[in-house]
């Protein structure tokens, strides 16, 4: 289980083969990437910086990471997130998951990507024609992060979909 | 209270850190700062810091969504703070 917060880009197909670099028992591996659009909430979006809270971030995200793992078969996961000035169409966060099999994967992926969302202290500050603006929650981010509590109390909540 | 034998009032210094919009929003990045109280909680730290007024009251009203943290944990309103603890102040994240 790796969290990594940097500025620098970050290759997935590399990170992808580290992570499940001599792990026989690896099935499935799922894999998601944020990356920065060049519209928001109708304004065209010439750059973002990242920014977050050094020592927080860190324990937000393995905790994130350790609930993952409680919930869900899992073998490995790695969540890199940047930092800094980014441009449209630049690669922000990485989640990547690997388990026996896919159901447990693309769960535990997109449940770690929604708790992030909500948990982890980072901010987005967006450079527009109108100046620079904080980006604004989401109430849809909550709403993400709330299904998988209703998810955790009723059986019959059924699968993802 | 009569219970009590602790020394009332002494104030214990904390380091408050503003993050994002908020630290904007307050022109500093954070201070050191002395809370009272019996013992000082989240509570009380967060109502001294509103009786600055201005856009302190304002950005840190019971209408906005400010979470805060100590020692880098989320904290609810009742937490009781101690000398040395570092006191963050987060808008809604927006990461990912």
């Amino acid at each position: 289980m790796t969290v990594r917060v940097q500025s620098a880009d970050f290759d997935v197909a590399g990170e992808i083969a580290a992570l499940r670099a001599g792990d026989a028992r690896v099935g499935a591996v799922a894999s998601f990437i944020g990356t920065v659009r060049d519209v928001n909430d109708a304004a065209a979006v010439s750059t973002m910086t990242l920014e977050h809270y050094p020592g927080m971030t860190e324990k937000a995200l393995e905790a994130i990471v350790a609930e993952a793992r409680a919930r869900f078969d899992i073998l490995d996961a790695l969540v890199i997130h940047r930092v800094g000035t980014l441009q449209p169409t630049d690669q922000i966060v990485l989640v990547a998951v690997t388990s026996a099999h896919r159901g447990d994967a693309f769960d535990a992926c997109r449940f770690v990507m929604d708790y992030l969302k909500t948990r982890a202290p980072f901010w987005k500050k967006e450079v527009t024609a109108d100046g620079a603006r904080w980006v604004d929650a989401r109430v849809s981010d909550d709403a993400a992060a709330a299904w998988w509590e209703r998810d955790a109390q009723g059986p019959e909540s059924g699968q993802a979909t | 209270m009569p219970d009590s034998a602790a020394s009332p009032q002494a104030a214990v210094t904390l380091r408050l850190v503003y993050l994002a919009r908020l630290r904007d929003a307050f022109g500093t990045s954070g201070e050191s700062f002395a809370a009272h109280g019996d013992p000082p909680t989240v509570a009380t730290l967060l109502a001294a810091l509103r009786a600055r007024g201005g856009v302190w009251s304002e950005e840190l009203g019971p209408a906005r969504a400010v979470r805060v943290a100590v020692n880098h944990e989320l904290a609810p309103a009742g937490t009781v703070l101690a000398a040395g603890d570092e006191v963050a102040f987060l808008p809604p994240v927006t990461g990912g």
